[in-house]
């Protein structure tokens, strides 16, 4: 197994995200949330999407980013809530759009990092187009999409990434659709950097996260969570603590999965956890500069 | 400047250069394709950048994205793609931000007629999106008027925050004419002057004029924006006591500025009992018969609608209080004529329209003056 597998212990953090927990204004990362937001979240305790924030407020901070440079932009859903508690430049958009909406503000101010949050739904239903044709252009953008392969806001309908047989409010005898791999589509469609990880191995997120906001290009990291609430009960998966359990033992690195036989990964049926690509692609806005330059008469 | 033949598209690509537009998104649609085209030659020459995205939903998000980054915002499409932008027209309003949507109508509904003229999309300017909001919309009767209304389109929307509407048509759009453009340098539009430090910073504070400056993101003033009613801070709330004051603000601050938003011309004659009201590339055809029926003794009044949203009901009143006729010319089934009726009652109001892509002729509205 990797190293930086992290414990459970994530959970217990989610559920500290109350001003009155002491360790609120002792942690300097959490410098990073608002203050004036009234806490709690909007989030059932337990939910995933908490840990998910954690690591993106860990990864700009160990960028050494300020909060003025980085605007965070939503789409909506339960994860698409994410960036209201944080001290960036917030913009919480319409269900599916937040790429088109990063796209605008990524090409007016190419220098701010620009990460935008969401659902499956969110990302892949909805905002499908917008996520592929984001990819082709290479826009130095962020997408980080927490899958929890199902729609949690409104209540557990089957999304791109919910599992065959898996059942959901619309899918109540098993859902016959194939779900979407998300980092293969992001890879077809053109990304710069892909990668996967849970919300079981936060540090690992932390770490994609970092690497993803750091990338000028088209950067993706798909965080893998789950939504105890409406699918776990709809397919008895047992509590958020059992859920994140099954996020620990059903994936695999990407390293351990390299080494297995070609029967054996044909057999496999784990999530593969991992960097699927880091590659130098030309940035869209920095694309654009340069046509700038050569249209008013310069070189490039 | 130069007398130049230009479209009415042309014009409205020179206007938005003109008024400091250095953001475009878009997606192909007839009649407002040129519109793209211009601004894809243009704006780089300016520093300015050019887009075409996925579709016209993504190309009203990418302008809202475009304009919290800083720079002045537009796009431009036509029926189809106008109804697509809804949502995100809806989104712009709550969200108070500033950007101009130029729709060059073309036959509808659906795919209609798409090199047909039409004024189909009056009330889908209004109420296209969901819920109560205010909106600006602007339509103008020539190509000169083309370029002048972009240039008021981005003014009204930086002073008020808010979408503006260019409703145009494709008579409007495709038509050429001779224009002399105005002097680019000395136009100026409204910007925003924030004083308060960024601590104090309420992106959507109740001012007394009802419009909070806007710093654009990364200037360190941090703040929330969402489409979800929210309160000063842009923070989420369903706090009635939140929720209520920021309603009024916002559904009222048009109001508060009403005078200067109306724009229109009126054409009035001594002893006239009957008027004409009309707008964009059928006001033409009006105007041509208000020179007829002049010209044969009759006394005719006439009141041509350049601000058609907010609807302008005190000049509407006026017009219909002094007339025993009204005479409503437009391209759609009546969709104007519904307002004028409502403000100046239905006994007064003869409606002269045509939607199956055929122009209103001034014979038409001659006719209904003798009727
Ligand atoms: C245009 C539109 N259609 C539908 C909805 C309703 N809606 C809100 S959230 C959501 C799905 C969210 O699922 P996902 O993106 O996976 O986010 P999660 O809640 O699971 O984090 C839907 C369908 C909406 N807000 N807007
Ligand atoms: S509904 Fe599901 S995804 Fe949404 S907050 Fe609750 S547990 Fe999380
Ligand atoms: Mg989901």
């Amino acid at each position: 197994m990797d190293d930086h597998i992290l414990e459970a212990h994530e959970l217990e953090k989610h559920e500290a995200l109350i001003p009155q927990a002491d360790w609120f204004n002792r942690s300097e990362t959490l410098q990073k949330l608002r203050k004036n937001k009234k806490f709690p979240t909007i989030w059932c305790s337990g939910c995933g999407i908490g840990v998910v924030m954690g690591a993106l407020i860990r990864a700009i901070d160990h960028l050494g980013l300020s909060n003025d440079e980085v605007a965070l932009v939503s789409g909506i859903g339960c994860t698409a809530r994410m960036p209201v508690y944080m001290d960036f430049n917030t913009l919480h958009t319409t269900h599916g759009r937040a790429l088109a909406f990063a796209t605008g503000l990524k090409i007016a101010r190419p220098d701010m990092k620009v990460i935008a949050i969401m659902g499956d739904g969110d990302a892949l239903a909805i905002g499908g187009n917008h996520f592929i044709h984001a990819a082709r252009r290479n826009l130095g953008i962020t997408a980080l999409v927490v899958n929890n392969a199902i729609y949690g806001m409104t209540g557990g309908q089957y999304s791109p990434t919910t599992p065959i047989g898996g059942r959901a409010t619309t899918a109540p005898y098993g859902n016959i659709e194939p779900p979407f791999p998300i980092c293969e589509l992001a890879i077809a469609a053109g990304a710069s950097y892909v990668a996967r990880s849970t919300v079981y191995h936060a540090l690992e997120l932390d770490k994609f996260l970092a690497e993803a906001i750091a990338k000028d290009g088209f950067s993706v990291v798909e965080a893998v969570s789950y939504c105890h609430t409406t699918y776990g009960r709809f397919n008895r998966l047992g509590t958020a603590a059992d859920m994140m359990r099954a996020l620990k033992d059903n994936t695999i690195a990407q390293s351990a999965y390299e080494r297995l036989t070609p029967e054996e990964k044909a057999a496999n049926t784990k999530i593969v956890r991992g960097k699927f690509l880091d590659v130098e692609r030309p940035q869209y806005t920095v694309a654009y500069d340069n046509l700038i330059t050569r249209v008013q008469g310069g070189e490039k | 400047m130069t007398v130049q033949l230009m479209q009415g598209n042309e014009a409205i690509g020179w206007g938005a250069i003109a008024a400091g537009c250095r953001f475009y998104a878009g997606y192909p649609i007839t009649p407002s394709t040129e519109v793209a085209e211009i601004l894809a030659r243009e704006l780089p020459k300016v520093g300015g950048k050019f887009i075409q995205m996925e579709d016209e939903i993504a190309s009203m998000a990418a302008i809202i994205g475009a304009r919290l980054g800083g720079l002045k915002s537009m796009t431009a499409t036509s029926g189809p793609g106008f109804s697509l932008m809804q949502e995100n027209i809806g989104y712009a309003a709550i969200a108070e931000i500033p950007c101009v949507v130029v729709d060059v109508q073309r036959l509808g509904p659906s795919t209609g007629q798409p090199t047909a003229p039409s004024q189909g999309d009056v009330m889908q300017a209004r109420w296209g999106t969901h819920g109560d909001h205010p909106i600006i919309a602007l339509a103008p009767v020539s190509v000169r008027q083309a370029f002048d209304l972009t240039v008021v389109a981005f003014d009204m929307s930086e002073r008020y925050r808010t979408p503006v509407i260019l409703l145009t048509d494709e008579v409007i759009g495709h038509m050429r004419e001779p224009v002399e453009l105005p002097d680019f340098s000395k136009i100026q539009i409204f910007e925003h002057k924030v004083t308060e430090p960024p601590e104090e910073y309420k992106a959507f504070r109740n001012t007394p004029d009802g419009v909070p400056p806007l710093v654009p993101f990364g200037q360190g003033y941090r703040y929330h924006v969402t489409g979800l009613l929210h309160d000063e801070l842009g923070f989420p709330t369903q706090r009635i006591d939140e929720i209520d004051p920021w309603l009024e603000r916002v559904n009222t601050k048009l109001d508060k500025h009403i005078d200067q938003i109306t724009l229109l011309a009126e054409d009035a004659q001594d002893g006239a009992r009957v008027g004409l009201l009309s707008y964009g590339c059928t006001a033409r055809a009006a105007r041509h018969a208000l020179k007829v029926a002049r010209a044969r003794g009759l006394k005719v009044d006439m009141l041509t609608l350049y601000t058609i949203w907010p609807f302008p009901e005190k000049q509407v009143e006026a017009f219909g209080e002094r007339l025993d006729k009204i005479i409503v010319a437009e391209m759609n089934l009546g969709q104007l004529a519904y307002e004028v009726e409502r403000v100046v009652g239905r006994k007064k109001v003869v409606r002269v329209t045509r939607a199956n892509g055929e122009m209103v002729t001034p014979q038409m509205i001659l006719d209904a003056m003798e009727g």
